[in-house]
């Protein structure tokens, strides 16, 4: 057996920390989802929402982001 | 740490590409080397000149296609700008398009093979994020002096819940900086750490083309989200500027 | 974390992954700071002193040009209407006249032929009147000579019988024969 048992914490840890990713893409489909329902009941007022979508994906995908980022501080910086 | 495996032959090193090196030698890096990161951020600025500089020097009314593009951009930030921000938000609209532009061209001059993404830094994107913070603070500040704060006094709330909402509003104002810049650094480390992976699981020859279209998707996905994160960056930068410029709710 | 003994000998071929994440690399920081400065003034400077005012007065200038020419277009298609208008009114004004005209030669016509019928008609009648007036006379002759013929013939023919003729007579005799044959 190589390497030790912080090691072993870490790598778990990153792959646990990897499913925050999913809540990030069951987020963001749930906006574009909405938005798009949305938008085909009333597709004159969808333009003028475009960038509410992308504020809202950009939220909601920061998560996902923030996710990630922990298990790559988890493998290569702890 | 990814090193280990040196024994199996797969080696990882996603975040290799990140590493800054001084151009000239191989010595420490201080604040005024010159280093890889300096010249990328140089040939955005050569970009930036060619397509809104020399792209446009011919004032044509009918415009050729690099005039054309940098008239795109010029009007597609100004309407964002005007229209979020409102009529007041366009006295700081160069300051916008300085960061959409850098951020743009960066995050595209990134995609090209072998090149260094500078905006997957979190130390730029935190200048970045930061300056964009304290310039709509000190706006806010300066236009409407205490009344700024009625920002976290969200006024359509019952009485009693204000103070909450109030605590509530304060952190998620001090919050913005870091989602800010930790969105654009990480949605950009990720796609180029990601293609990294696919690239070295080329190595193995059985599953070679299926890693060459995982990275030829992750590429194309990556396209998309280096001009949607630059466009989310200025827009909500433009939000930002808003609530600066009338914080009422 | 520290790092282990085992895989110091790994890592010393590596230098650049001993910071793990380049990102977290503090020593960095100053000097992307710095130059991520110098590239955002100089970004700004060139912006806000060249490009953007051109790119304003590029897009100006070209509003100006689609609304002068949409002005222009505007004018020559009002123009183009009042020619039209103009075109239809002097239509109008030639058929207008063209109709007058063809009235009044109409209307001459008509009393030029009225005039000329009248005057055929008079002639005819007196015409008429003058063969009326000739039958006549020709029948009261034709009558007279008849009268004498038969006078004559029947003062021969008495004679002829071995009579005396009596002129007065005959002369009555014939005029009612002749009134009877008349009626």
């Amino acid at each position: 057996m190589e390497g030790d048992i912080v090691q072993m914490g870490a790598y778990i840890g990153a792959g646990l920390a990897c499913m925050g990713m999913g809540g990030a893409a069951v987020g963001v489909g749930s906006i574009v989802g909405n938005y798009l329902s949305g938008a085909l009941r009333n597709p004159s007022a969808a333009s003028g929402q475009t960038a509410m979508l992308f504020i809202g994906i950009a939220f909601s995908e920061a998560f996902g982001i923030f996710s990630f980022l922990v298990a790559l501080l988890l493998m290569f910086a702890v | 740490m990814a090193a280990e495996e040196q024994s199996e032959g797969l080696q990882f090193h996603p975040m290799e590409q990140f590493t800054l090196e001084p151009l000239f030698g191989d010595g420490p890096i201080h604040w005024y080397t010159p280093t890889n990161a300096t010249l990328w951020m140089g040939i955005a600025i050569l970009v930036i000149v060619l397509l809104l500089v020399i792209g446009t020097r011919r004032r044509a009314i009918v415009p050729n296609r690099t005039q054309s593009i940098g008239e795109l951009a010029y009007g597609f930030i100004y309407t964002m700008v005007e229209d979020v921000a409102g009529k007041e938000g366009v006295k700081y609209f160069p300051y916008i398009m300085t960061l959409f532009m850098f951020i743009v061209t960066a995050n595209f001059l990134g995609l090209i093979p072998l090149s260094f993404s500078t905006t997957s830094h979190i130390a730029v994107t935190v200048v970045m994020a930061l300056l964009v913070f304290v310039t709509v603070t000190l706006i806010g500040f300066f236009k409407h002096g205490i009344g700024f704060l009625k920002l976290f006094w969200v006024s359509s709330a019952p009485l009693a819940l204000r103070p909450v909402l109030a605590v509530i509003e304060l952190i998620s104002y001090f919050v913005r900086p870091v989602s800010h810049s930790i969105r654009l650094a990480g949605n950009v480390m990720a796609g180029h750490a990601v293609i990294e992976v696919f690239a070295t699981f080329g190595a193995i020859l059985a599953i070679a083309p299926l890693s060459l279209i995982g990275i030829v998707a992750m590429f194309g996905m990556d396209v998309l989200v280096a001009f949607v994160q630059a466009y989310v960056f200025t827009i909500l930068t433009c939000v930002y500027l808003k609530d600066a410029l009338h914080p009422a709710h | 974390m520290a790092t282990s003994t085992s895989e110091a000998a790994a890592e010393a071929g590596h230098a650049a992954e001993k910071a793990g994440m380049p990102q977290l690399d503090f020593a960095t920081f100053p000097n992307q700071i710095f130059w991520l400065l110098v590239t955002l003034v100089v970004i700004y400077f060139i912006l806000s002193r060249f490009a953007l005012p051109r790119i304003a007065s590029v897009l100006a200038e070209r509003q100006g040009t689609i609304t002068g020419d949409l002005a222009m277009a505007e004018e020559l298609k009002q123009k183009a209407l009042e020619a039209e208008e103009a075109y239809n009114r002097a239509l109008a004004e030639a058929r207008a006249e063209a109709q007058k005209i063809v009235a009044e030669n109409k209307a001459r016509m008509q009393t030029e032929l009225d005039a000329a019928i009248a005057k055929a008609d008079a002639e005819i009648a007196a015409k008429l009147a003058e063969s009326e007036a000739a039958i006549a006379e020709i029948r009261k002759g034709a009558v007279k000579a008849v009268k004498q013929v038969a006078t004559e013939t029947a003062k021969e023919v008495v004679k002829v019988l071995g009579f005396k003729p009596d002129p007065k007579l005959i002369t009555k005799a014939v005029t009612e024969r002749l009134k009877g044959r008349a009626q």
